[in-house]
């Protein structure tokens, strides 16, 4: 296969702060040379400063002066490498305090999730945590990586009975697709190369796993979504009469002469042409950006959806939704905040807290409404307009929203409509 | 079956067309920050195909320190005509003589810190509430922090530790007047990806980047341009060397390399052959660990 045919994989890290998730990450940077002499000598230069033996990996990814200075990731740091078969994108999130914001935000955009844990101690609350996010935030690959087996003598006794410690919780969430895998980060065992020390161990090593995940089917390709970004109107010559409604396509795919309703509206016409700087095309689906032109002359502006006639989302004004709260400052009962959903932005308040989930229990919690950094709960939440809307489990895109506060402008929730 | 996914340049153009209407759709007066680089050209190029039949709907603004390359103002004027493109020059020359900045003094002074208060500047007085910039993540790791839509506060200040969650593909632009956002379109690109999209589409970029004779003088482990800013240093020899850049900077700052590179193929070849970052031959970035962060914070883009 030629390189330009490769896809993009994007991932995100989870783990605690002592899981190796840095190194993991260094190690696979390195191994797969994506790191340049001038990061290696930096980095080398500050190990020697430290006071560390050889290069600490972890070095590579704490980028900010405070983050050096304490050792901590700070907030979510975008990673890159490539191989000869594919390109990827890692969301590298802070394992610490602040997990869950953290967690939620690099998730939100990845197709697999590998979760960390430390050989020596076990399935911890904290892998629970991150198994639960991944699950709900619907992360459709997940691999377990087995991390330090150096320090346990690379036994396949304590693997699989980490693994059995997963498996048994993990019956409880709802994960498609679950991997596990035996490693040391820090030396290097199974993460891009195979392992010497583990014979026993017949599975792949993870830069493979990572490269032939099958990632295609991750998209939904049923149902056909289009959130109008923009219209576009040039009003020059040879486009006096343009009309284009630009837009990425959300979900499904879309050709010339099917027939489309244009939501809230429900006004029916026919696709005229599906219009890219590159010229016509035959068909369009998710991610693709382009532009839709409509045989009718119909009212069509940002946040409006195009959709097709025979399977439209849910029109609602009232829905429930797992929100989890981001900001510092906590919910304000019946307060009023903006809800952005795909390109279209309403008025929202948060009916009803219905109960916070405890993450490491999974126990609900009826009694206590407030909701604050971190907290993640089952809400109503009431619009002032309808929003056309689906379930996130079916579609990532249309079944997603953030909630901003119109005081301070800041996103202060993220939410996955039920 | 046919197939339904994307390859990798496809999906990154795809984000950044995304990126650049929601840009159009959420601010009132947005411009593209051109330097001339191949990043902001490839920007450019982008956000004409996000807008396509129409125009490119917002103007590009150049901070023009007065340290150009004289081939990076050329390219800039053809490019702005063959777009039809409206542009916007904040002059750094002119903050110094209106006492706004003063000019380094020494060896390795450069005008790389007073592009801040210049394109501050610019932004206020032309009421701009979004620069989009070419800025990737791949380059420096205060970089990698960056999110998509960047706030800035009434200061034009950065604040890493105050950054709005980014989820989905839903970008947050609201803000209070006089604050604004940097928007960063090809934020997950890296260099190679710009190589191989500008390979791809056949984009147009400046002389400089492929390799020509140039007269250098050997100065901080690279090939610093000879140029009329250029002050000889004892010992310090004019030489002539087949040279191109890596990245396009002020002349003063901007750091050859020896190559032999000089169409599009062989650059690529070279890229991804580099052992070093694409950033290891700004004078700039070498004057501290924290460098880029620090003009960062201060509102640089």
């Amino acid at each position: 296969m030629e390189i330009s045919e490769n896809q993009l994989l994007r991932f995100t890290t989870a783990g605690s702060v002592d899981d190796g998730k840095s190194t993991l990450i260094g190690r696979l940077l390195f191994d797969s040379k994506a790191i340049f002499e001038d990061q290696l000598e930096a980095v080398e230069t500050t190990s020697k400063r430290k006071g560390h033996e050889g290069v600490d990996l972890a070095l590579f990814t704490d980028g900010l002066k405070d983050e050096r200075e304490q050792g901590i990731t700070i907030d979510v740091a975008y990673r890159y490498f490539t191989t000869p078969k594919r390109k990827f994108i890692i969301a590298d999130t802070p394992g610490h305090i602040q997990y869950t914001r953290n967690m939620v935000t690099g998730a939100s955009t990845a197709n697999a999730a590998l979760i960390l844990i430390d050989a020596r101690h076990g399935v911890i609350e904290q892998t629970k945590r991150h198994a639960f996010i991944a699950s709900l935030l619907q992360i459709p690959h997940i691999v377990v990586c087995i991390n330090k087996m150096d320090l346990v003598d690379f036994s396949e006794e304590i693997y699989n009975d980490i693994i059995s410690q997963f498996e048994e919780f993990s019956s409880k969430l709802y994960v498609k697709d679950i991997r596990f895998l035996p490693i040391s980060a820090l030396l290097g065992d199974n993460v891009v190369n195979r392992s010497e020390n583990m014979d026993w161990y017949q599975g792949a090593p993870l830069l493979h796993t990572l490269e032939n995940i099958h990632i295609s089917s991750d998209i939904n390709k049923i149902d056909a979504r289009f959130p109008v970004q923009t219209v576009l109107r040039p009003q020059s010559d040879g486009f006096i009469d343009y009309r284009g409604y630009a837009g990425r396509v959300a979900s499904g795919i879309f050709r010339p002469n099917d027939e489309v309703a244009v939501m809230p509206s429900g006004f029916t016409s026919k696709i005229k042409s599906i219009d890219t700087f590159d010229g016509e095309i035959d068909e369009a689906f998710a991610p693709m950006s382009v532009s839709i032109t409509l045989e009718d002359d119909i009212d069509v502006s940002r946040g409006d959806m195009i959709v097709k006639v025979n399977n439209k989302p849910e029109a609602e004004q009232e829905f429930s939704a797992m929100i989890c709260w981001l900001n510092n400052e906590a919910s304000k009962p019946r307060a009023k905040y903006t809800i952005m959903h795909t390109s279209n932005e309403q008025t929202a308040m948060i009916k009803d807290v219905l109960y916070k989930i405890d993450i490491n229990t999974y126990n609900r919690n009826e009694e206590d409404k407030g909701l604050n950094m971190n907290d993640i709960a089952r809400v109503t939440i009431r619009t002032t307009r309808r929003l056309m809307i689906d379930e996130y489990r079916d579609n990532r895109n249309t079944g997603s929203f953030v909630l901003v506060d119109d005081v301070t402008n800041e996103t202060v929730a993220a939410g996955m409509i039920l | 079956m046919s197939k339904y996914y994307l390859n990798y340049l496809d999906e990154l153009e795809s984000e950044a067309i995304y990126i650049l209407r929601e840009v159009w759709a959420q601010f009132e007066n947005p411009v593209i920050l051109f330097s001339g680089g191949k990043d902001s050209i490839l920007v450019t190029h982008l956000a004409k195909k996000a807008f396509y039949p129409s125009k490119i709907p917002f103007p590009l603004m150049h901070v023009d320190t007065g340290h150009n390359f004289p081939e990076t103002i050329q390219f800039r004027d053809d490019l702005i005509e063959k777009f039809d493109a409206q542009l916007i020059v904040g002059s750094v020359q002119e903050s110094i003589d209106k006492g706004r900045v003063a000019e380094e003094k020494g060896k390795n002074a450069t005008r790389n810190s007073l592009q801040i208060t210049t394109l501050l500047d610019a932004i206020e007085s032309n009421k701009v509430d979004c620069a989009i910039g070419g800025g990737r993540r791949d380059e420096e790791k205060a970089r990698a922090k960056e999110r998509f839509f960047s706030h800035r506060d009434d200061f034009g200040q950065w604040d890493p530790k105050n950054q709005r969650p980014e989820l989905w593909n839903i970008l947050n632009g609201k803000h209070f007047e006089g604050e604004h956002f940097r928007a960063f379109p090809i934020s997950n690109w890296t260099e190679m990806d710009v190589w191989n999209y500008i390979k791809r589409e056949s984009i147009q970029i400046p002389s400089l980047y492929f390799a020509h004779d140039r007269k250098v003088v050997w100065r901080n482990d690279s090939w610093i341009p000879v140029s009329e800013y250029l002050k000889l240093e004892e010992g310090e020899e004019i030489v002539t060397k087949k040279i191109r850049f890596r990245t396009l900077g002020d002349i003063t700052i901007t750091g050859g390399m020896e190559s032999d590179a000089d169409t599009l193929e062989k650059i690529a070849l070279e890229v991804s052959a580099m052992k070093k970052t694409e950033r290891g031959n700004r004078t700039d970035d070498k004057r501290s660990e924290t460098s880029m962060e620090d003009r960062k914070r201060q509102g640089y883009f």
